[in-house]
């Protein structure tokens, strides 16, 4: 029978399935971090369990972590307590830990595609939403609450009803200025932040298969901001390149078994999906949002929609995004100054995403009113920004290149957006309060944001890629 | 886990689209190591000036409603897995939340903690608002053996939709890691096979 790339995954990993309930699905590796772990090892303790299978769990420490001097003691009590614990806990129960000052330390879906450990064909899960990131090598990959944190720690399996499957389809190509980021961007502001509900997303067509695999982690990361549970992408020659000679990545006969088993992890030509969308890459803008979750977004030329153009029960909501804002309807963003930017996040702060900002500003400057902050997903990221002299770059430009970190994307740790403020980021959430109390935040790409950091204001970066 | 069989509760209005897990618990109040403590800093944006005085207009702050269930606008709970957000809401003493749309992983957290997600068409959601409109104290009668949720005053009445398996890990006070420990000898049998 045919089946689904996700069907295929998903049947591959059932431990038992049974009428009225859910699937019993095994999970390959657990990746964990400090914010939502503790309690799920508290869990264990009361329970009088162990980690079932530690060698399949993953830990870093990531949303708490300072980005500047990293290796002194955590300035802030509590912060420092849950990473403090995270490292108690990994020693309890035998669980690897790349913590701060490890060579490995990183943003927990920034390190598993690095290191080797994210591979096709996988079930991966880990307490925080943007797990579904590592879809895009090919893996079932999702985010998960505690109690089920927990579960996996005592079983490396969790109850899962089976999800519907959606083909997103992209095809066509990119116009200049226009990125991964512009693409999922895109995507969510066509089929709103609940649009995905319920499904597992998976990505097709020619705009997506040409994309590098940190492009389409990109593209993956975002697939909680419409509410899908998870997004994947087939894995190709791309996927393969990218993993060959990482770290943990299977190596002699073993890379040669895996790879003929991840060259039959493809949907087949005939099989269903429950739901199919089509879009064109031309279509695509350098987006941006206005609002205040990542479905209220617009090409940057655009103005954003009045108030009385959305549904009847939504305009209260609406009205209150774009008062938290400070954003009027029909008003155009080109030209609005800001304050911030911030490059970085799961979503983007891979050495392409540093790579194509230097190769932007270089020769450039920041403009006085902004403060720029490049904080790169991992110490593996931020050794080979430096050593490819990126460092340099940035500093010229009067960017801050930081530690790696979950940084300014939550306002966990001590890089806060202030009330009022206006940062445009590379991040994945704008959402009220996101980036630090009353801060605003506007979603762009990391080519968008650098354009921004330059001129100081919200600026269509095709303008300033023709005129170089 | 807290067995859920029947409430008849007042409820709090929350009439707004897409709230999001970001404001039912900011993140910078993630930072406890336990389940506990979280109700007072529910809605801590919403509820609080940055002074911590009060917000006086804000549903939370206001006497004129209480209860133990929450309703909201649609697409309630989208943003972060954190089930923080569920402890959240059931430290502040709701033990239902009612919404026209949920998202995933919300609806998942709460009911691994035996707070109860009821979705609601479109219309029975403003059929609540209209009832706690004209009587703050109006009540909903929920009762989850039958599915069925009626709003006291006028006897309108909506049946919910619940996984035939969750509803009994919720009656009967179960969660999911009780019934997979129990299934521990299949896991190890599966990883043999593979």
């Amino acid at each position: 029978m045919s089946k689904t790339l996700v069907e295929k995954i998903w049947d591959a990993h059932v431990v038992k399935s049974e009428t009225g309930f859910p699937d019993i699905l095994y999970i390959d590796t657990h990746l964990i971090h400090e914010v939502t772990s503790p309690q799920a090892f508290d869990g264990l303790r009361k329970r009088g369990l162990p980690v079932f299978r530690p060698q399949q769990t993953v830990a870093t420490a990531d949303h708490n972590v300072p980005t500047i001097d990293q290796l002194l003691p955590i300035k802030e009590e509590l912060s420092r307590y849950q990473v403090d614990m995270l490292t108690k806990n990994c020693a309890e129960f035998g669980i690897e830990l790349y913590g701060l000052g490890h060579p490995f330390q990183g943003i927990v879906h920034v390190i598993g595609p690095e290191l080797g450990i994210t591979l096709p064909g996988k079930t991966m899960v880990c307490g925080d939403s943007h797990t579904s990131t590592h879809g895009a090598f090919g893996a079932i990959a999702f985010g998960i609450g505690t109690s089920q944190v927990e579960q996996v720690f005592a079983t490396q399996c969790l109850l899962q009803q089976k999800p519907k499957t959606m083909k997103i389809e992209v095809n066509g190509t990119l116009g200049k200025g226009v990125s991964a980021k512009d693409i999922i961007l895109y995507i969510i502001s066509k089929i709103s932040a609940a649009g995905g509900t319920g499904y597992f997303i998976e990505y097709a067509g020619s705009a997506i298969e040409a994309l590098s695999m940190e492009a389409r982690m990109t593209i993956c990361n975002m697939s909680i901001e419409m509410g899908a549970r998870g997004g994947l992408i087939a894995p190709d020659q791309i996927t393969f390149d990218y993993i060959k000679g990482r770290e943990f990545a299977p190596a002699g006969a073993e890379w040669d078994k895996s790879l003929a088993y991840w060259k039959t992890l493809y949907s087949d030509a005939d099989a269903e999906f429950d739901s199919v969308l089509t879009f064109k890459a031309e279509d695509i803008a350098p987006m941006i949002t206005y609002g205040t979750n990542p479905g209220m977004g617009m090409g940057i030329q655009e103005n954003i929609p009045s108030t009385n153009s959305q549904p009847d029960k939504e305009q209260l909501s609406y009205q209150k995004a774009l008062d938290y804002m400070g954003f009027e309807d029909d008003s155009s963003l080109i030209g609005k100054p800001v304050d911030y930017v911030f490059i970085g996040s799961c979503t983007n702060s891979r050495i392409e995403d540093l790579r194509e900002v230097a190769e932007f500003v270089k020769g450039k400057q920041k403009a006085e009113n902004v403060t720029v902050w490049i904080v790169p997903g991992s110490k593996q990221v931020e050794q080979q920004a430096k050593n490819e002299g990126l460092d340099r770059i940035f500093e010229q430009a009067g960017f801050q290149l930081r530690e790696p970190g979950c940084s300014a994307c939550l306002g966990m740790n001590e890089d806060k957006i202030p009330a009022g403020k206006y940062c445009v980021s590379t991040s994945n959430r704008n959402f009220e309060g996101r980036q630090g109390p009353d801060a605003r935040t506007l979603l762009v790409s990391p080519l968008t944001a650098a354009a921004a950091a330059v001129t100081g204001k919200i600026t269509d970066v095709r303008e300033m890629l023709t005129k170089a | 886990m807290k067995k859920f069989e029947k409430l008849t509760s007042a409820i709090v209005p929350l009439n707004i689209e897409n709230i999001d897990t970001d404001q039912i618990i900011p993140a910078r109040f993630l930072k406890a190591t336990t389940r506990e403590g979280f109700g007072e800093n529910l809605f801590r944006d919403w509820r609080y000036n940055g002074d911590h005085t009060l917000k006086p207009d804000f549903v939370l702050n206001d006497p004129a409603y209480s209860g133990q269930i929450l309703v909201a606008g649609k697409n309630f709970g989208c943003g972060s897995s954190r089930e923080h957000a569920a402890w959240a809401i059931q430290d502040a003493g709701f033990d239902v939340v009612i919404s026209s749309f949920f998202a995933d992983i919300f609806k998942g957290n709460a009911l691994n903690n035996g707070l109860l997600p009821i979705q609601v068409s479109e219309d029975f959601l403003s059929a609540i608002y209209t009832a706690v409109g004209k009587n703050h104290k109006a009540q909903l009668d929920v009762d989850l053996e039958k599915q069925t949720v009626t709003i006291v005053d006028s006897g309108e009445k909506a049946d919910f939709e619940i996984n035939a398996y969750k509803k009994s890990c919720l009656i009967n006070g179960y969660d999911d890691i009780d019934f997979i420990l129990n299934q521990k000898h299949l896991i190890a049998a599966f990883e043999q096979a593979k």
